[in-house]
């Protein structure tokens, strides 16, 4: 599999990182060795076969739904880039 | 008296309680090591001397008045990935260089209850992705077998520290081999326990179906210690699993006769470094001379543990980090001009190329069209490798090998092909993948680097990895050596 650069780009996109446009060959080079490397998982043939999310097989542990987290809003803001009036600020997202 | 630094944990635990030394010339003697040698290793990323000394002085007069808990003055070095209360946790990233943790994560709780005393945050690669120490912000960490050397990684900093004894032990994390393998290269012990025997809660996340905390000390002694202070069933991760914690220093003489010990006839094929397995076989035959027998195996699928590997961990990293985004915490850019430029530049500017790689490869996987190719066939791939182990232990009690192909390689020799980097972690890759428990143990040295064996363990059989290792080293002393330039 290999993959462009346009196609690089446009996963950069998707997961919103920003990359040089000089390092997009690169990136796509190693991405297409990487996907080449996955690709032996190809030669088994796997119908059939339960896929395993979780080395666990337990259900999902259920808890109360009642309150367990504290108001930690000061701390939070604190370390947050930017805050305004107890919330996080932003680029102003609608004009 | 034998040097501090040349103590074992359970001397040091001893020699606190018998009064032969405070925690606070303990814990100084340590920030004194540090500050004499880590120039040369780079394996802390920030030290934390005064709350250090602080902490020993508490441990010192709980002692006096009598509740001293277990590890009471005992000074740690904790890997950067866990949040740490008023303290920078920067998992190794410029993206969280800035971060002073809110609170503090159930491992750090459960050494803060023990009594213990963290001396600092050691060198990681970013986020834990990397083989070598080589992808972190705050630069690569040096073996000190060799300084022109890789400690391993992730947990490089962790590794290096204990190996030149600027710290008697420290923590580390194992999503794919991340404290197997810079154990083995560093000559020092370090076990993966098995998955959900410890609380994920505050570490963070890289692979959640696949990262575990565990424990990183020159003896199997020392890591019964540690990992009685870190195992537990904890309500906060949904995967921590409740089940008994064993006593791990309990049985650590029992004998081993009858051990049934299995060796992967795929483990000891091309690619491994004939001299690395003439110690892995030494030490296996020392196991025949306890009266274990070994018996061939295979774990026929164990060719695609990287490959599978190679996708689950990323998919699950690119989910993971979408956290990082520069709204509520960590790196945001200068001067964004809308929300997605900020998004984009500050992840951008924020993580390493080798995160960046791992996050696009995830999000390719895991994108529209591809999910049933790559994601949903790694994990039946990784159903497959996990019922080879399943098969193997119906006919034996653990499987060994060697921990990594080759020993500590040169700083920069892999650096610029992630295949060949992925390949170091070859061996430890399946357990995390089947979510079992392994360590890798000092074994002996080849052109004076160290070699480790790799034990690998049915689920919840931490204390039996322990008892089977520390047999060994009451007969061996590879666990005690100390790099000259650090004795």
């Amino acid at each position: 599999m290999s993959l462009d650069a346009e196609q690089v780009a446009k996963i950069a996109w998707l997961a919103r990182i920003e990359i040089d446009s000089d390092a997009i060959p690169e990136y796509a080079r190693n991405l297409s060795s990487i996907l080449d490397f996955v690709e032996q998982m190809d030669a088994v043939d796997t119908s059939g076969i339960e896929p395993m999310a979780h080395p666990q097989d337990v259900p999902q542990r259920l808890r109360d739904d009642v309150v367990t987290e504290s108001n930690q809003r000061e701390t939070f803001l604190k370390i947050a880039p930017a805050t305004e009036n107890g919330l996080f600020l932003v680029p102003r997202v609608i004009e | 008296m034998t040097a501090m630094h040349r103590m074992t944990l359970a001397e040091l635990v001893g020699g606190l309680s018998a009064g032969d030394f405070s925690s606070s010339e303990l814990t100084r003697h340590f920030l004194d090591r540090i500050a004499a040698h880590d120039a040369q290793l780079n394996s802390f990323i920030t030290v934390t001397e005064e709350a250090a000394m602080a902490a020993a002085r508490k441990a010192d007069e709980a002692r006096a008045a009598g509740n001293a808990g277990p590890l009471a003055g005992i000074p740690l070095a904790q890997k950067d990935i866990f949040n740490t209360k008023g303290v920078r946790t920067s998992c190794g990233s410029r993206m969280l260089d800035n971060y002073i943790a809110p609170y503090d994560a159930r491992v750090i709780e459960g050494f803060n209850d023990a009594g213990a005393v963290m001396l600092g945050k050691t060198n990681m690669d970013e986020f834990a992705m990397g083989s070598s120490n080589e992808t972190s912000w705050y630069g690569a960490v040096k073996n000190p077998w060799d300084t022109e050397r890789v400690p391993g990684g992730s947990s490089g900093g962790s590794a290096a520290a204990v190996a030149a004894r600027l710290a008697p032990a420290a923590t580390g994390t194992d999503t794919g081999g991340s404290i197997r393998q810079p154990a083995a290269l560093c000559g020092i012990t370090g076990l993966k326990p098995t998955y959900g025997r410890v609380s994920r809660w505050g570490m963070i996340a890289f692979a959640s179906s696949l990262d575990q905390a565990g424990p990183m000390a020159p003896s199997a002694e020392d890591c019964a210690l540690l990992l009685q202070a870190m195992a537990g069933f904890d309500e906060r991760d949904s995967t921590c699993m409740n089940e008994p914690v064993d006593d791990y220093s309990a049985g650590l003489t029992q004998p081993i006769d009858g051990l049934k010990i299995g060796l992967p006839k795929e483990y000891f094929t091309e690619g491994l470094d004939s001299a690395v397995e003439a110690r892995v076989r030494e030490a296996l035959k020392h196991y025949e001379s306890l009266g274990a027998e070994l018996v061939e195996i295979t774990l026929p699928n164990s060719h695609l543990s990287a490959p599978a590997y190679y996708v689950v961990a990323p998919a699950e990293c690119s989910s993971n980090l979408s956290r990082f985004d520069g709204v509520r915490f960590g790196h945001r850019c200068d001067n964004p001009k809308d929300l997605e430029d900020m998004y984009c530049r500050s992840r951008g500017e924020g993580f390493g190329d080798e995160v960046k790689r791992r996050i696009l490869v995830g999000a390719y996987a895991l994108s529209a069209g591809y999910y049933d190719a790559y994601y949903l066939k790694a994990q039946q791939i990784r159903r497959l490798i996990s019922n080879d182990f399943a098969e193997a232990f119906k006919q034996v009690d653990v499987i060994m090998g060697p921990t990594t192909p080759t020993p500590a390689f040169r700083l920069g020799e892999k650096a610029d092909d992630p295949i060949s980097m992925y390949l170091s972690d070859i061996y430890t890759i399946a357990v995390n993948l089947a979510g079992l428990p392994g360590m890798s143990v000092p074994v002996g040295t080849v052109d004076d680097l160290p070699v480790g064996l790799h034990i690998v363990g049915n689920y919840w059989s931490e204390a039996r990895l322990l008892n089977i290792a520390h047999r060994l080293q009451m007969d061996t002393d590879w666990h005690k050596q100390i790099p000259e330039a650090f004795a």
